[in-house]
């Protein structure tokens, strides 16, 4: 049994936030919107990549935190906690990753 | 064996695969468009093209074609471990702490060894594969050697690994140069690691500390294959050769008409014929007098001619990079692409160029195809 369906049996996990990448993005790997379990942003993403493991080191640093030129929103808001991607989600939120408009 | 009816051209938006078509390079392929091709690789084992891109939003990967660059498919791309907790990893000029992510990959060289790779980066991580680029591992000794804390940033903010260069007698033998951290050799592999900078000297750090080897600034250094303790390095504060193996370094004087530039080629078959292209100095980096001129040496740096045919020679402000040279098996045939997105060849040593585009997108690298 996945840690991932463990934790939602047992109530540890209650969110599941909306995950949306960039068109960008969908140019070099392919990440198509996603619904998946997550309390904060960490585990929302954590989780898309378990599925989609290329995807990582598009978004992320080797180091875990958020690429210098990558941004993302949580309900209309800039991530806060772009090293431990901390910020914590709800049962409607939407996560969206986008290039930021530096870096090109 | 190269071929001179085919190159590779990494740029700042994209890789530019050119064919000759009745006697001229054409492009014949664009790929990887928008995103900077840091650098190419040819790996003649397995007839495979490597292509390292920073992409400017989503970081630095790994391609790889098996047919000459028609297709690419994306393989593993190098990657640091985690800092572990409590270590500090200060940058000596800024004081800030330095990440352990690969910002980008700047050098790739075939190793010695079967499957064997060597690969550098941005912040000056360098890799070793044994599995033709299929995985990656960090070189421990040279990340963990304490001299690295003195390496600062030389052309990027981070100190970045441009120069590898093996060995073709002894693929335990490896020298790589750093930008801004000296010029270091490995003898048994990459377990131990020496400087090997005598006789560079860095203008640009005070007095007492301008013979000091991990803050020297090769911008590149060049091996001549058949006689490989000689080596030619277009230093930032000057030009140099060695014929020992790096163990001393002599001033090249007689450069014209600057001591400053970026990119060196080493005649491959000729201890004593080596190319440089001279530029102003420093904080203007710009051609002498608006003039793309080429200096070639076939003594050993003791005179150098200077060639200007074919190649622009008013309001020119077309700088050539570190990679952005390349000299054919022989030597005779050089390929050059500028910052401003100009392409030339030689086929006479450099003595008359041609051609071949004015209006690519800034070039970081050039190769010649191999048959």
């Amino acid at each position: 049994m996945s840690r991932l369906f463990l934790s939602l049996l047992l109530g540890l996990v209650k969110a599941m936030p909306k995950v949306v990448f960039t068109s960008a993005l969908q140019r070099h790997v392919a990440c198509p919107d996603s619904t998946v379990p997550g309390n904060n942003v960490r585990q929302a993403l954590e989780n898309v990549f378990r599925a989609r493991p290329k995807a990582r080191s598009y978004v992320l640093d080797d180091d875990g935190s958020v690429r210098h030129h990558v941004a993302v929103f949580v309900d209309g808001a800039a991530l806060v906690d772009r090293r431990e991607l901390s910020d914590e989600v709800n049962e409607s939120s939407e996560i969206y990753v986008m290039q930021a408009l530096s870096g090109g | 064996m190269k071929n001179l009816d085919r190159c590779f051209v990494g740029t700042r938006k994209g890789l530019f695969v050119l064919e000759r078509r009745a006697g001229r390079l054409v492009v014949k392929r664009t790929e990887f468009l928008g995103a900077q091709v840091s650098m190419v690789l040819y790996d003649p084992r397995q007839n495979t093209l490597l292509v390292a891109i920073k992409h400017g939003h989503f970081g630095a990967k790994l391609h790889r074609s098996t047919d000459q660059g028609a297709t690419f498919e994306e393989i593993a791309a190098p990657v640091f471990p985690p800092k572990p907790e409590g270590v500090s990893d200060i940058d000596p000029i800024r004081k800030t702490e330095r990440k352990w992510s690969v910002e980008q990959i700047w050098s790739l060289e075939v190793g010695g060894n079967a499957g064997e790779l060597w690969l550098g980066t941005l912040p000056g991580g360098l890799f070793r594969s044994t599995d033709f680029g299929a995985s990656w591992q960090l070189n421990r000794p040279l990340w963990d050697h304490p001299a690295r804390s003195k390496w600062f940033g030389g052309g990027y903010d981070s100190p970045g690994i441009h120069s590898i260069l093996v060995n073709p007698h002894n693929a335990a033998d490896v020298y790589i140069g750093v930008s801004c951290g000296g010029l270091w050799r490995t003898l048994d592999g990459g377990e131990t690691w020496q400087l090997a900078t005598a006789g560079m000297v860095a203008e640009y750090m005070p007095p007492n500390l301008q013979t000091q080897g991990e803050t020297q600034d090769p911008h590149r250094v060049a091996m001549c294959k058949a006689h490989p303790n000689v080596m030619w390095c277009q230093h930032h504060s000057s030009a140099y050769r060695t014929d020992d193996g790096g163990a001393n370094w002599k001033e090249l004087k007689a450069l014209r008409p600057s001591r400053f530039g970026f990119a060196v080629a080493a005649c491959p078959a000729d201890p004593n014929t080596a190319w440089f292209v001279p530029a102003i100095k420093d904080e203007v980096r710009l051609p002498v007098d608006g003039k793309v001129t080429v200096a070639r040496t076939t003594n050993g740096g003791k005179s150098f001619d200077v060639f200007s045919k074919g190649l622009p020679q008013e309001h020119a402000y077309d700088l050539v990079y570190r990679h952005g040279l390349d000299a054919d098996s022989e030597g005779g045939a050089l390929l050059m692409g500028s910052t401003t997105g100009s392409l030339w060849e030689s086929f006479d040593g450099g003595e008359s160029w041609n051609t071949v585009s004015n209006h690519l997108p800034p070039i970081y690298c050039v190769a010649w195809g191999y048959r």
